[in-house]
């Protein structure tokens, strides 16, 4: 009685639960202290440390790696809401250093440069919870397959366009959906056709969910942006450059925390969306070539 | 008369708390706003940021209201949501509603790597069989006032408190499907 209890169900239900705890919330990316104060203040329920923000890094080019761990250290040391940190598709060694770091989610990011090109990190070997991007149910199941307590779209990192967000969002839901309509013998098919883990193509025609949270990423610039993933099901939702990209960070951070919490009111939607300054410029889709694409990476 | 119960859904774990009233067959709405309380006869504050929560708390002008309701009907607090029912906090960033006389230890039991599950005794219950509790960087108590009843303690330490009709607790019930929490507070109301 009264006894810690260390299975790995109870280890990755203590992941799950942590993600469940950031639902309905806006997790930011944050470069610096001063920035993880003003998320912080302007209610994200956590934020994402890294060096550079994506639409930084698509401009920058070259090798793109987990951040100093200093650097990380000291949002640590700022904010008393979780703090996350991304490591490159498939580089283990990255997620250990960040464990060992103790950061509280670790993003296996493509918005980082992969490190194997055919492997992801087997996630069940940590203790501090995974969540990674996808663009397809089948993805979505091979991630939680090797271990993620969390997932979220892909979309197009450092764009300021919501299109793709949109695009893996539906796709998502839409093959979900399918799922449920489908008799058991027709799930093993399903599981050959999107590459998923049988088990969990079962877990999702009985339920009609992930059996982790699902959130959205990539593109995220405005409050009605927000507001529109949060309608169409992520339950919570990253935002990336589209905050410290814009002229007026506090202001437009408050204004889509407030809207992915009021996502189905429009009155309120309307109130927090007026009096922003410019947000970013973003990139129209046919601007960036199919090579210089984050979503395409991982499988 | 069948109860309706009102879950705070300003950001959090809302949802699971619909799901462990459903199982009881007990009807619940998401409270965003004042003006749905109304209808509801005890109010449960999830888990969550409790940052996040306060400050929406505040900006939507729920911070009277949420008071006042609980001056007349049952709440129930978990992990963000207890540290919301405290008296006092030991972080000036959140403001808490003064539900209870306790003082609230924010991540007291330390960052997600240290978050874990244990197997507990429930002093309110006859009932031998343990709970499985999830903490997760779960807040402690401290600075307990008069008249407030320990209902169940890990390593030593109170993590699930009540007084009068409201129950505060450090871990996360409705992660499992074990209801006999939300069913002990449901038998608080009159």
């Amino acid at each position: 009685m009264n006894e810690k209890v260390d299975t790995i169900q109870d280890n990755f239900a203590v992941k799950v639960g942590l993600a469940e705890m950031l639902k309905g919330g806006a997790i930011m990316d944050v470069t610096n202290a001063e920035q993880a104060k003003i998320a912080e203040d302007a209610g994200a329920c956590a934020v994402m440390a890294l060096e550079r923000i994506p639409a930084d890094i698509r401009r920058d080019g070259g090798v793109a790696r987990m951040s100093d761990p200093d650097m990380i250290q000291e949002i640590q040391q700022t904010v008393s809401i979780p703090v996350m940190a991304k490591c490159r598709i498939g580089h283990f060694a990255e997620a250990q250093v960040l464990q060992a770091l103790e950061v509280d989610f670790i993003d296996e990011s493509e918005v980082l440069t992969p490190a194997d090109e055919v492997n992801h990190v087997y996630k069940h070997d940590f203790k501090v919870p995974f969540v990674c991007g996808a663009t397809n149910l089948g993805e979505a199941l091979r991630r939680i397959g090797e271990g993620a307590a969390m997932m979220r779209t892909k979309g197009e990192a450092g764009s300021g366009n919501i299109v793709e967000a949109v695009r893996h969002m539906r796709a998502l839901q839409d093959e979900m959906k399918r799922l449920t309509t489908l008799g058991q013998e027709q799930l093993m098919a399903v599981a050959k056709d999107h590459g998923a883990p049988y088990d969990l193509v079962c877990y999702v025609a009985e339920h009609g969910k992930l059996p982790v949270p699902n959130f959205s990423a990539g593109g995220i610039a405005t409050p009605a942006d927000a507001a529109l993933v949060r309608q169409l099901g992520a339950e919570a939702v990253f935002v990336g450059s589209g905050i410290f990209k814009s002229d007026d960070p506090a202001a437009r951070a408050t204004a889509i925390v407030k809207a992915t919490t009021h996502y189905d009111d429009p009155d309120i939607l309307l109130q927090v969306s007026r009096g922003l300054q410019p947000g970013m410029k973003g990139l129209e889709m046919s601007e960036i070539p199919e090579e210089e694409r984050l979503a395409v990476r991982g499988w | 008369m069948s109860k309706i119960i009102g879950i705070l859904a300003l950001q959090g774990a809302y949802q699971k708390h619909v799901d462990s009233l459903s199982r009881l067959g007990i009807e619940s709405r998401l409270i965003r706003k004042t003006a749905e309380l109304d209808d509801c006869d005890g109010l449960i504050i999830p888990g969550g940021e409790s940052t996040t929560m306060s400050l929406l708390i505040n900006q939507s002008g729920m911070y009277e209201p949420l008071q006042q309701f609980s001056q007349s009907k049952p709440v129930m607090g978990v992990c963000a949501g207890m540290i919301m029912m405290a008296s006092s906090v030991d972080d000036e960033r959140v403001t808490p509603l003064r539900i209870l006389p306790f003082k609230a230890l924010r991540n007291h039991y330390g960052r997600q790597v240290n978050s874990f599950t244990a197997d507990i005794r429930l002093n309110f219950t006859d009932d031998e069989e343990p709970l499985h509790a999830h903490f997760i960087r779960a807040p402690g108590v401290t600075d307990l006032g008069a008249g407030i009843e320990e209902l169940a303690q890990y390593d030593h330490s109170p993590i699930m408190i009540g007084m009068n009709k409201h129950i505060a607790l450090s871990f996360h019930p409705e992660l499992t499907a074990d209801t006999r929490i939300h069913q002990y507070w449901l038998s608080k109301f009159s």
